[in-house]
């Protein structure tokens, strides 16, 4: 197993129990398949964690393929909603959870929506973000700024000395590398703008957007003061000056501890992890090694799981994989659509839930159990069930996700008022089949759950 | 280190993926009429520069709902009437409460900063087309404004232009705040907060239901959007979301009857029992899960048995596939007239009108829809003779540069255009038109009425509120006239299918 890197900040000294692996798998991937818990728990702290930081080769996707409703392989480039199937899927069955979470997290940061390019074009970026999930942020940052998605997204590739265009100078700073108005000015803005023109594109016929390159005729050569700093600045240098700056480092480790952890970090620790940061030469795995470890992460609150994360949660726990892509659809319903983030912010992880969200991820439980509803004609299913007997199957039927002693007693009141409530003759036979599908599907619906 | 992944054999892209950019119009028509007959489109054969139209999944959740509806009321018959259940007791109290004249204030956000001199520009100023070589407002006859002949109205949004005619549109043509922020973001916060503070997490009318709202009652803060809109939210008091009203029915696969209505039951109690829980995040799905039952057992009478709307509307709406902004619209009007205890109702335009490059292409079909809509809405409550209890107060997060860029487009600006729509404002204007002489220093427009003044003066008028238990420093703002003067006159109601709310509800 490889080696964690020193974490600058506390690490949690409890047992690492099945519990805490569950919320590591929850946490640093989708949710654990049935029993994976336990192995996790086996490895201790250090090595689970290592497990998800440091997988070694290339990611395996385990399980049968993907397919839409008519057995058809996905066609994420060219059909609709197969795109958010398509990384769906990757989420279900990748061995390395980890990889395609922080590629979630990167997705959120540097949110860019394909309503401004295309699926090619986004899965492409994808794949850029996914081959840095942990590597060098200031490298990333590079990258992201000459992403073909987003020159198009932030108007990158419209940006020329002839006609300035500010969208991407102002986002870079306030969103993606140092926080509204933390050391910056609208003029700051203006200037970033000048030194990152030169992106352009040209447009076919065929394949619309394409050849992204930087034309040196069309970059603003002239002198730059960003920062109070003065150069001919490019490109090149606004990302350098933008992670050298003095409240790039605490952007990034409030914003990165965000994602991971349900409470505000504490000033000691933040102050450790930018020290480190810097020290790294701004490698994320470092920090992200330091905060899967830190007391915080197993003992403090709870946090909702984010929809997409959910979806994939249920598949994993029942075994299943993509057999429609109707999760395209019911995407929308939950609040999180893949490759189209509300706007350039990301996705609000501090709010998940109202009633309509609530309402969509009940549609979404009822898309997981779609090909597993029990027939209610069915004659082989166990006659003598117990109200008690049908909640632990239930439990059972979800690889036995652990629930408070008030969840557990809210299902089996439900279980019994099921039974006494049989009035009609018709209802006699099915009943148990319909309570059976009903608690199948408020096992992922309660709080227990939804905050795993 | 982490190996680069192996390429994805799905992904070898076989045929092109997107495609021609010249006939993209005709291409995008094409589309938009294969999603409107409710396929989703097989490829991406658009103009990619052509946003996505936002409403394209929306068809097909509807079909798939109506077929849920449908076969919920096959089996369910008579078990899913209401007769036999107990609706919230907040909901029965507030609807038995609430006067047939108790104020709605709607608040319209036109997100992504409308460019306001596109909205209304002073066509012949030179210096105007100086500054807007390609995206001036023409003097087009019949769009200027009585006010200020010189100003004129962009011709899609002549709806807004007839409304303000007719007295129903106070037109705020400079609105914002000092210091301006051009933060999208920052700055939106700033006006569904009511005060420039990055910090504070609930929003104006939030803290309005606050004062005066109820506990148990979620309706009376109720976002359209389909997800809460920051605007409603409250510290203490339950608000809730849904996108339309007939949109928020649910099934579980293989349940019905009596066992679905104690699966729902069984969801919601478990809400009702932790949503003070003292874990934020199990508060947060317990709060849902609690107001959900709420919320669906008061929609019930909106849904007909196939799923489809148990309302009609007097008038007809806009429709649009990229948005079903004008059917939340109709179901809002519904929804009021059946007495449905609503105080405060935020909803979102899907268009956006961040136009940075191409702005003709979004902020004209945009502004058109948002103002067809909101004319239709306010004709709608007439025919329902419901008008003089709504308000509706349509605001953007700022307005655009004054000069336009070269990417056919305007990048962020600071004041901007507010409107106040119904039967009972002022009518005419509130501040002047910011002179194109006197920019800013990034060259934006001054802004010469305060958003948090209109907001103080729409909780004293509309509410009878103080506005200090509500916008902080509300004395420091200056108050202006929202509500006119005049006779109210009202129309005659049409005939038009509302639904009956169960238990006693009361309708207006």
């Amino acid at each position: 197993m490889a080696q964690l890197s020193r974490s600058p900040i506390a690490v949690f000294p409890g047992r690492f129990t099945e519990a805490d692996a569950c919320r590591l798998l929850w946490r640093g991937g989708f949710g654990p398949q049935p029993g994976q818990a336990t192995e996790l728990a086996a490895l201790g702290l250090d090595g689970a964690v290592a497990s998800l930081t440091r997988p070694a080769g290339p990611a395996r996707l385990i399980g049968a393929p993907p397919h839409n409703d008519k057995g058809q392989a996905l066609d994420p480039i060219n059909v609709w909603g197969d795109d958010h199937c398509w990384w769906l899927d990757r989420m279900v069955r990748s061995n390395q959870q980890l990889i395609e979470r922080m590629t979630l997290i990167w997705h959120s940061w540097f949110a860019t929506s394909e309503q401004a390019s295309n699926a090619a074009l986004m899965i492409r970026q994808n794949w850029m973000m996914r081959s840095h999930v942990l590597g060098s942020f200031h490298q990333l940052l590079l990258d992201v700024t000459k992403d073909p998605a987003m020159l198009l997204w932030l108007d990158g590739s419209s940006n020329n000395k002839y006609s300035p265009n500010e969208n991407y100078g102002r986002e870079m700073l306030e969103l993606f590398t140092l926080g509204a108005d933390r050391g910056y000015d609208q003029d700051d803005v203006h200037q970033n703008a000048r030194a990152l023109t030169g992106w352009t594109n040209e447009w076919s016929q065929e394949s619309g957007p394409t050849d992204f390159h930087f034309d040196p005729t069309l970059h603003d050569d002239g002198v730059k003061t960003i920062f109070g700093q003065r150069g001919r600045f490019t490109w090149v240098d606004s990302c350098r000056l933008a992670v050298h700056h003095s409240s790039h480092p605490s952007f990034f480790v409030n914003k990165l501890w965000g994602y991971f952890v349900g409470e505000p970090i504490s000033a000691s620790d933040a102050r450790a992890l930018e020290r480190t940061y810097v020290e790294a030469g701004f490698e994320i795995r470092p920090i992200v090694e330091a905060i899967l470890r830190h007391p915080a992460f197993y003992e403090g609150a709870r946090l909702v799981i984010p929809p997409v994360v959910f979806c994939a949660g249920m598949l994993r726990a029942s075994r299943q994989t993509i057999v429609t892509t109707d999760w395209s659809w019911v995407a929308q319903e939950t609040g999180q659509v893949l490759f189209q983030p509300p706007n350039v912010s990301g996705w609000n992880y501090a709010d998940w839930l109202d009633t309509a969200r609530w309402a969509g991820r009940l549609i979404a439980v009822n898309t997981a159990l779609e090909d597993r509803t029990i027939n209610t004609n069915s004659v082989h299913y166990p006659s003598g069930e117990t109200p008690s007997q049908a909640v632990a199957n239930a439990l059972h039927y979800w690889g036995e996700p652990t629930l408070s002693a008030r969840t557990r007693a809210n299902l089996e009141e439900f279980s019994r008022r099921v039974q006494r409530g049989i009035t009609a003759t018709w209802e006699v036979l099915p009943y148990r089949e319909i309570r059976q599908n009903a608690l199948r599907a408020l096992i992922p619906m309660t709080p227990d759950w939804q905050t795993a | 280190m982490t190996d680069r992944p192996t390429p994805d054999p799905l992904l070898t892209p076989n045929r092109p993926s997107v495609s021609n950019c010249c006939d993209g119009f005709s291409r995008s028509q094409a589309i938009r009429s294969v999603l409107a007959a409710g396929r989703a489109p097989v490829d991406r054969e658009w103009d990619p520069r052509m946003p996505t139209p936002a409403g394209v999944r929306i068809d097909r959740r509807r079909l798939l709902l109506g077929a849920a509806g449908g076969l919920l009321s096959v089996y369910g018959a008579g078990r899913l009437g209401l007769t036999d259940r107990v609706l919230g007791d907040g909901i029965a109290q507030a609807a038995a409460n609430q006067s047939s004249t108790s104020p709605i204030l709607v608040s319209v956000f036109l997100q992504g900063g409308v460019d306001s001199l596109a909205l209304l520009g002073p066509a012949g100023d030179p210096t105007y087309v100086k500054l807007r070589p390609t995206l001036a407002v023409p003097a087009t006859s019949g769009l200027s404004l009585r006010e200020d002949p010189s100003l004129y109205w962009h011709p899609s949004a002549s709806s807004f232009s007839q409304l303000h005619n007719a007295g129903q549109v106070t037109l705020i043509p400079g609105i914002g705040y000092t210091d301006p922020d051009m933060s999208h973001f920052t700055s939106r916060h700033y006006w569904e907060v009511g005060v420039t503070d990055a910090e504070l997490e609930t929003g104006w009318l939030g803290r309005y239901l606050d004062v005066v709202g109820s506990p148990t009652n979620p309706f009376q803060g109720l976002s359209m959007d389909g997800q809460m809109n920051p605007t409603l939210a409250t510290a203490k008091n339950p608000v809730a979301a849904i996108d339309q009203p007939d949109n928020f029915s649910m099934y579980i696969n293989g349940v019905w009857g009596g066992a679905f209505e104690w699966a729902m039951d069984s969801a919601s109690s478990l809400g009702d029992a932790q949503r003070h829980s003292h874990d934020p995040a199990i508060a947060q799905v317990a709060q849902a899960a609690s107001e959900v039952g709420i919320v669906r057992r008061t929609l019930k009478p909106f849904v007909n048995a196939n799923g489809g709307p148990a309302y009609t509307s007097p008038v007809t709406y806009p429709t649009s596939v990229a948005s079903d902004f004008p059917q939340r619209l109709a179901g809002l009007a519904a929804m009021i007239a059946a007495g449905v205890p609503l105080r405060c109702v935020a909803l979102t335009t899907d268009s956006q009108f961040d136009t940075h490059s191409a702005q003709v292409g979004t902020f004209d079909p945009g502004i058109k829809l948002a103002a067809d809509s909101l004319a239709a809405f306010q004709a709608d409550l007439e025919a329902r003779g419901i008008a003089d209890r709504v308000l509706v107060h349509v605001w953007s997060e700022f307005g655009r540069r004054a000069q336009e860029n070269g990417s056919n487009g305007t990048d962020h600006g600071a004041a901007g255009t507010g409107l106040l729509i119904g039967s009972r404002v002022a009518g005419g204007m509130l501040g002047e038109f910011p002179s194109l002489g006197n920019l800013d220093v990034n060259g934006n427009q001054v802004e010469n009425v305060d958003y948090r003044g209109v907001y103080c003066s729409l909780l004293e008028q509309w509410f009878d509120q103080d506005a200090a238990a509500v916008i902080p420093g509300a004395r420091s703002f200056p108050r202006y006239q929202i509500l006119g003067t005049g006779a109210v006159t009202t129309s005659t109601t049409a005939t038009t299918t509302t639904p009956t709310l169960p238990l006693g509800l009361k309708r207006s």
